[in-house]
């Protein structure tokens, strides 16, 4: 039952990211190709929203509902690691046109070859598991 | 209803983008759908082979539900809620995609036919190419810490600037896909 919230939470999101259309394939390359100002929109609303959310909760000093502190961890200041990671993922997110959210959303509209995306980018994480000590971060 | 079938404005999805970060801060956990895939391998036995396997994965089930519910929210957005109309791409995109032979979409059409279908996977090339896709966003998010997520959304809210640095990183990796390999590479997968 107590994930019952995240279920529901995580099915807004789903269809956020359908109605949206930054699910759509087209939508990546239409942005990446500066051919529309679309998914700049969404995630430029996003960022500035989303930062004067995170700006009022610690101004006010606001717990989680369970009393913890929220997360919001500060990112470890190497810059390596999310330059090169960065540069991959990009490869990958203009190719498939989908980046993780859309990857399960894509899922639910009945995309099934989206499971050899998915299953492949398992595959990536673990290979990247087994190499990370030898990567620069 | 027409409200919501119809494609949503850009302010408003972002926005509830912003809301959906907020509900998960609330409840005391972090917006970032990548984890779950790290998550997926210490389920499949990677702590075996790895340290940064061996996680507590019963800390991670709430976000495997999240990414369960984002299944089923792209399979009610698209049986009950599905706009009437293909998406809106711009025209420029359009031209040029159909001159690198993927066609505009016809019905919701979130996927180019050309390289998503089911049976275009008898051919290794297409196989490879949702493969090594795959393979990138797996291997990259993790290598730089989160996604789309975590780093464009929930990283720059929070001001940090590693995660400028990655979504900075997105992009030329992403630029360098559309402008230098996709446009030799799309017209062999579809000729």
């Amino acid at each position: 039952m107590k994930f019952l919230v995240y279920l529901l939470v995580g099915t807004f999101f789903g269809i956020v990211m359908t109605k949206s259309e930054a699910v759509s394939w087209f939508r990546i390359q239409e942005m990446f190709r500066f051919e529309s100002f679309h998914m700049y929109g969404i995630i430029g609303v996003a960022v500035v929203v989303g930062g004067i959310f995170v700006a009022l909760l610690k101004r006010f000093n606001i717990h989680a509902l369970d009393g913890t502190d929220l997360h919001l961890r500060p990112k470890a200041h190497t810059y390596r690691r999310y330059i090169y990671g960065g540069i991959l993922f990009g490869l990958g997110w203009a190719m498939t046109g989908a980046c993780p959210g859309p990857l399960f959303t894509l899922l639910g509209h009945g995309i099934w070859t989206i499971l050899i995306v998915i299953a492949s980018a398992v595959w990536g994480t673990f290979v990247y598991g087994m190499l990370r000590s030898r990567l620069p971060h | 209803m027409d409200v919501i079938t119809q494609p949503w404005h850009w302010a408003v999805s972002g926005f509830l983008i912003a809301v959906t970060m907020l509900a998960l801060l609330l409840l005391g956990k972090e917006f970032g759908v990548s984890s779950n895939l790290r998550t997926m391998c210490t389920l499949l036995g990677a702590g075996r082979r790895s340290d940064f396997f061996r996680i507590d994965w019963r800390a991670q089930t709430w976000n495997l539900v999240f990414a369960a519910g984002a299944v089923l929210g792209g399979f009610i957005a698209t049986t009950w809620l599905a706009s009437p109309e293909p998406v809106a791409i711009s025209a420029g995109t359009t031209f040029y995609l159909q001159s690198v032979g993927i066609n505009y979409p016809e019905g919701a059409g979130f996927v180019p036919a050309e390289l998503y279908d089911l049976g275009k996977m008898i051919y290794p090339g297409h196989l490879l190419f949702l493969v090594v896709g795959g393979f990138l966003i797996g291997f990259g998010t993790r290598w730089a810490g989160g996604c789309t997520s975590g780093h464009a959304i929930s990283g720059l809210a929070n001001l940090q600037l590693p995660s400028l640095v990655a979504v900075v990183g997105f992009f030329i990796g992403g630029l360098l896909m559309t402008w230098l390999i996709l446009p030799f590479l799309l017209p062999l997968l579809t000729a």
